[in-house]
C-alpha cells in the first residue's frame, strides 16, 4: 500500500502561542486523486497546508512524499520537491504582469543571463491557452478583477508542473463558468497523474471533483473516507459535530413599502439600471463575474460616481455622492474584499466592529468604552465569533470569524438597508448558515437586504427576489417561486449558456 | 482604476481614447514636465539653452542621481535608505587617505603610492559594506527600514568624522582628481569634452536601468516591493535580495563620495549631508511610490534628478535667492507626490 500514497504526514501536530492548531493529525494522499480536505474555520486546514509548503514547521511528526522523508523549511524547497499551492488569500504582485506573476521565481533568462522577456510572454500565452484563460500575459495585475486574478494563480499553480497541488478554495472568488474551467483543468491534471489536496467549503464541489475527503475539526483528525460513500449529511456531522437542519433560514415575511427605489442609475461598469428594494426584503443580485454588480452596489452607495439616474429612499429623492450620505441615509455596505477595503487588519477585534458606529459612542470629544464593550461582547455572542478576547488583533481571527466582526460592524450602525457583497465567501459551513438566520433575523423587522452572490444556491435559497446582470445591463428579474439555476444561469450568460457548458 | 480588459470591448470609443490618454499621461507624465520646463527655461533665460549652461547643470547633479539610483531601488522594495549621504562623507575621506600624494607630509599614509583604482574600490567598498550592514538590519532584525537607516546615518557620519578627527584630506593625486574634475572625449577646439562624473552618471544609469528591469534581482525587487508575502511563497530568498538591494545602494553612494571629494581636490567628513533627501526627492519626483512598493523607474529618477537640477539652475540664472530655491524644491516634491496620488486614485 506504502507506494500507492504520493503523500503521507503523520502524527503532526503544531502549537503556537495559547493555540493548539494540529494535534496529531494526519492525511494520505493516493497518487493520481483529487483528495477534499474539509473542516470548518479554525480546524487546522490551512495550517496543516502551510507545514507542507514551508511557511510552517511543524513541532513534531513526518511528511513522506513520494517516498522521501522530507523536512520541509521553505517554500522553495518545497516547490523542488514538487508541491505547489494556490492560496486561499489571493497574492498577486499588483504592478507586475501577469506573465512576470506566473513566473516569479524562475524567469527564463537569455544566454548573456537577462530575463527573456519575450520567451516568457510566449510561455504565459501557451499556459493559458491550454487552460483555456483568455488573459493576456502583459497586462498588469492591477487591472484585472478578483476572478481573473484567481484563474491566474490557478494557471501559476498548475506551471509548476508538480505532483502534488494544493488548492486552498480556488472558487471562493470565481463564478459558476470558471468553475467549470477549473474543473476541465483538475481532471485533465488527474489524469495526467498530478494528485491534488481541494479545500473547499462547498459541498456541491466535494462531491463533484473529489475522490476522497479526509475532515478535521478543532485541530483534530475526523477520518479519510472515499467520496462516493459520503452523504452531505454525514460530512456536515463530520465537521460541525452536530447535525444542521435546513442550511438556509428562510422565513416568509410580509414585505412593505419601497424602500430603496433606483431608477436608470448608470456609472462606471454599469447602465440605466433600475430596481426597488422593499422593506422585508432580500434582493439577491446574481450575474458572472464582470456583471457589474459590485460597480452598482458602489454606485448606489456612493463610492464611485454615477453620471445619471436618481436614488430615492422611502420615497423622497436622496443624492448619494460618498459613502457618507449613504450610511446618513440608513445604508450600509459589506464589501466583497475584506483584506483590501473592509478590515483594519492591524486592530483589534473591538476597533474593527465599532469603528463605523463612533459618533454613537461619544461623550463631547471621549469615547464610551464601557458602552462599546457591551456591545461588542453582544455581537461577539450574537454572531458566534470565536476569538480569544475582544482586544485580539484581528488578522489572527479566521477569515470566517473576520466576515463575522465585519457583519457586526454594519450591525451595529442599526441600518435599514444592509447591502453584502459575497457575504459567505471563504466561510465555512456552519459560519453561514449563522449569517443566513442573521439575515433572516434582519428583514423580520422590516428592513431590507441586497445580496450580491456568486453562489447560486445562496441566491436561491435566500432571495425574495433575484436581478439577473450581465455586462452592465439588467437583463431581468425573478421571482423566488419562479427562479431556477438554469434560469438564472441562462440570464446571466446573456443566453450564451450552450457553448459554455458544451466546452 | 484602470478598465479591465475583459469588458474593455465593451466600451464606447471615446472611452477608450480617454483611458489611452490617461495611460499616456501615467507613464510619460514626467517626461512631458520635464520638456515643459525645459521650454520655460530657455525662454525666460538665453543663457540656459547654452552647451556650456547644460553641461553644469547636468554634472551638479550627478552626485544626488548616483545617490539616486540605488535610493530609487530601495523605495521600489518597499524600504528606505537614510544613510546615503553619511555613507558619502565616510567613502569621500577613506578614498581620499589612499590616493594623497606620496611626498605630502601630512598624508594618512606616507609614502603610500597606489593606482587610482585601489581608492575607487575602496570607496566603493566602504560603501557596499554600509549597505551590507543596513541591509542586514533590515532582513535579519526586521526592524524598520526607516529607524535602521536612521541609525547607520548618525553612526556612519560619526565614523567619518572619527577617521579625520575633523580634518580635510587634502592633496590628492592627479589621477584622483581626474574622476571629479577632468573631461573625456574632447574634440580640441570644438567641443570641450564630457566631464568624468557625467559619464560615470551616464554609465551607472544604463547599467542600474538594465539592472532593475532586465534580471532576476530587477524582478524580484519589484516583487518585494509589490507584494513581500507573495514574493515568499513563489519561493524567492526575500532577505537574500532585501541585503542585495542595499548593498547596491550602498555602493553607489560610495561612488557618488568619490566623485565629490575629486571635484573639490579633498576629502571631508561632512560632505554629502543632507544628500539621501535630495536623492529621494529625484526618485519621488521620478515616480517612485514611498506609500506603495513597487513602483519606480531609473529613467523617471534621472529625469527627477534633471528636474531639480534644472529649476536650481534658471533661479540661479534669473536671479532669485537661494531661500526661494528651498521653497520652490519643496513645492514641488509635494506638487509630485500629489499628483502620483492622483494617477493612482484619480478616477474613483
Amino acid at each position: 500500500m506504502g507506494t500507492d500514497y504520493v503523500l503521507e504526514m503523520e502524527n503532526i501536530s503544531k502549537g503556537f502561542p495559547g493555540v493548539r492548531a494540529l494535534n496529531d493529525v494526519q492525511l494520505r494522499v493516493r497518487r493520481g486523486t483529487v483528495h477534499g480536505l474539509m473542516g470548518e474555520n479554525g480546524a487546522g486546514k490551512s495550517t496543516l497546508m502551510k507545514c507542507l509548503i514551508g511557511i510552517y514547521v511543524p513541532d513534531s511528526g513526518t511528511i513522506t512524499f513520494k517516498g522521501e522523508k522530507l523536512q520541509i523549511t521553505s517554500t522553495h524547497y518545497a516547490l523542488s520537491k514538487g508541491i505547489s499551492m494556490i492560496h486561499q488569500e489571493l497574492s498577486p504582485i499588483p504592478q507586475m504582469t501577469v506573465a512576470e506573476n506566473i513566473y516569479l521565481g524562475r524567469e527564463p533568462l537569455t544566454w548573456y543571463g537577462l530575463v527573456d522577456m519575450p520567451r516568457m510572454n510566449r510561455m504565459t500565452t501557451e499556459l493559458l491557452d491550454r487552460l483555456k484563460i483568455k488573459i493576456k500575459p502583459t497586462a498588469q495585475m492591477v487591472e484585472l478583477s478578483i476572478a481573473q486574478s484567481q484563474l491566474v494563480e490557478i494557471a501559476k499553480a498548475v506551471s509548476y508542473d508538480a505532483d502534488l497541488i494544493i488548492m486552498d478554495e480556488p472558487t471562493s472568488a470565481i463564478t459558476e463558468a470558471e468553475v467549470g474551467v477549473l474543473f476541465s483543468i483538475i481532471r485533465s491534471l488527474k489524469a495526467q497523474g498530478h494528485a491534488i489536496i481541494y479545500i473547499t467549503h462547498k459541498m456541491d464541489e466535494v462531491f463533484k471533483i473529489t475522490d476522497e475527503v479526509t475532515v478535521f475539526r478543532d485541530g483534530q483528525y475526523m477520518g479519510t473516507e472515499a467520496t462516493p460513500k459520503l452523504t452531505e449529511a454525514i460530512l456536515i456531522e463530520k465537521m460541525v459535530g452536530r447535525t444542521l437542519t435546513d442550511m438556509f433560514h428562510k422565513e416568509t415575511v410580509s414585505v412593505g413599502d419601497v424602500m430603496l427605489g433606483v431608477e436608470n442609475l448608470s456609472g462606471h461598469g454599469f447602465r440605466n439600471v433600475s430596481f426597488q428594494v422593499r422593506r422585508g426584503e432580500i434582493l439577491g443580485l446574481a450575474g458572472l463575474m464582470g456583471a457589474g454588480r459590485t460597480e452598482l452596489i458602489e454606485g448606489v452607495f456612493g463610492v464611485t460616481r454615477t453620471n445619471q439616474g436618481s436614488i430615492r429612499i422611502n420615497g423622497k429623492a436622496v443624492p448619494i455622492k460618498s459613502p457618507k450620505d449613504a450610511i446618513a441615509a440608513g445604508m450600509a455596505l459589506l464589501t466583497e474584499d475584506r483584506k483590501l477595503t473592509g478590515l483594519y487588519i492591524n486592530a483589534t477585534v473591538r476597533e474593527n466592529m465599532f469603528i463605523a458606529n463612533i459618533h454613537s459612542y461619544l461623550t463631547g470629544p471621549f469615547v464610551k468604552f464601557r458602552k462599546i464593550e457591551r456591545d461588542c461582547e453582544r455581537m461577539r455572542g450574537v454572531m458566534r465569533i470565536k476569538t480569544p478576547s475582544l482586544l485580539e488583533i484581528i488578522k489572527n481571527l479566521s477569515g470566517g470569524n473576520q466576515q463575522k466582526v465585519l457583519i457586526a460592524r454594519w450591525l451595529l450602525t442599526d441600518p435599514d438597508l444592509l447591502i453584502l457583497d459575497e457575504p459567505t465567501r471563504g466561510i465555512d459551513v456552519g459560519a453561514k448558515s449563522e449569517v443566513y438566520r442573521l439575515m433572516t433575523e434582519f428583514v423580520k423587522s422590516g428592513r431590507s437586504i441586497i445580496m450580491i452572490s456568486s453562489e447560486l444556491p445562496e441566491v436561491l435559497g435566500m432571495s425574495d427576489r433575484i436581478m439577473v446582470m450581465h455586462e452592465g445591463d439588467k437583463v431581468g428579474e425573478l421571482t423566488r417561486t419562479e427562479a431556477t439555476q438554469e434560469k438564472i444561469l441562462q440570464m446571466a450568460t446573456g443566453m450564451k449558456i450552450a457553448t459554455e457548458l458544451a466546452a | 482604476m484602470a478598465t479591465p480588459p475583459a469588458t474593455a470591448a465593451a466600451q464606447p470609443a471615446n472611452r477608450q481614447s480617454a483611458d489611452v490618454l490617461r495611460t499616456i499621461f501615467r507613464k510619460y507624465g514626467i517626461f512631458l514636465v520635464f520638456i515643459a520646463m525645459l521650454t520655460v527655461a530657455s525662454v525666460l533665460s538665453p543663457a540656459f539653452l547654452t552647451i556650456t549652461n547644460l553641461i553644469n547643470v547636468v554634472r551638479q547633479m550627478s552626485v544626488v542621481g548616483l545617490i539616486a539610483l540605488g535610493v530609487t531601488g530601495v523605495i521600489v522594495s518597499a524600504g528606505i535608505d537614510l544613510s546615503s549621504g553619511s555613507v558619502v562623507g565616510l567613502s569621500a575621506v577613506v578614498a581620499a587617505s589612499l590616493a594623497q600624494l606620496p611626498d605630502y607630509a601630512a598624508a594618512y599614509y606616507k609614502g603610500l603610492n597606489l593606482p587610482v583604482f585601489v581608492a575607487v574600490l575602496a570607496a566603493c567598498g566602504v560603501g557596499a559594506l554600509v549597505g551590507l550592514l543596513n541591509g542586514g538590519l533590515v532582513a535579519k532584525t526586521k526592524i524598520p527600514p526607516f529607524i535602521a537607516t536612521l541609525g547607520t546615518l548618525t553612526t556612519i557620519r560619526g565614523l567619518a568624522y572619527l577617521y579625520t578627527s575633523g580634518r580635510p584630506v587634502s592633496d590628492l593625486t592627479d589621477d584622483y582628481n581626474f574622476i571629479g574634475q577632468g573631461n573625456l572625449l574632447a574634440i580640441p577646439g570644438v567641443w570641450p569634452g564630457i566631464p568624468v562624473p557625467i559619464l560615470i552618471l551616464v554609465i551607472m544609469a544604463i547599467i542600474t536601468h538594465v539592472l532593475y528591469s532586465q534580471t532576476k534581482f530587477g524582478k524580484y525587487i519589484y516583487a518585494i516591493g509589490g507584494n513581500e508575502q507573495a514574493a515568499r511563497v513563489s519561493g524567492i530568498n526575500v532577505s537574500k535580495y532585501k541585503m542585495l538591494m542595499y548593498v547596491y545602494a550602498g555602493l553607489l553612494s560610495g561612488l557618488a563620495g568619490l566623485v565629490v571629494s575629486a571635484r573639490i581636490g579633498s576629502g571631508q567628513s561632512g560632505q554629502g549631508v543632507g544628500y539621501e533627501l535630495d536623492a529621494i526627492a529625484a526618485a519621488v519626483i521620478g515616480g517612485a511610490s514611498l506609500s506603495a512598493g513597487g513602483i519606480g523607474t531609473v529613467a523617471g529618477t534621472i529625469v527627477g534628478a534633471l528636474i531639480i537640477g534644472v529649476l536650481n539652475n534658471i533661479l540661479d540664472l534669473t536671479n532669485v535667492s537661494a531661500y526661494w530655491q528651498q521653497i520652490v524644491k519643496g513645492c514641488i516634491i509635494v506638487g509630485a507626490v500629489i499628483i502620483d496620488q492622483l494617477k493612482h486614485h484619480g478616477s474613483k
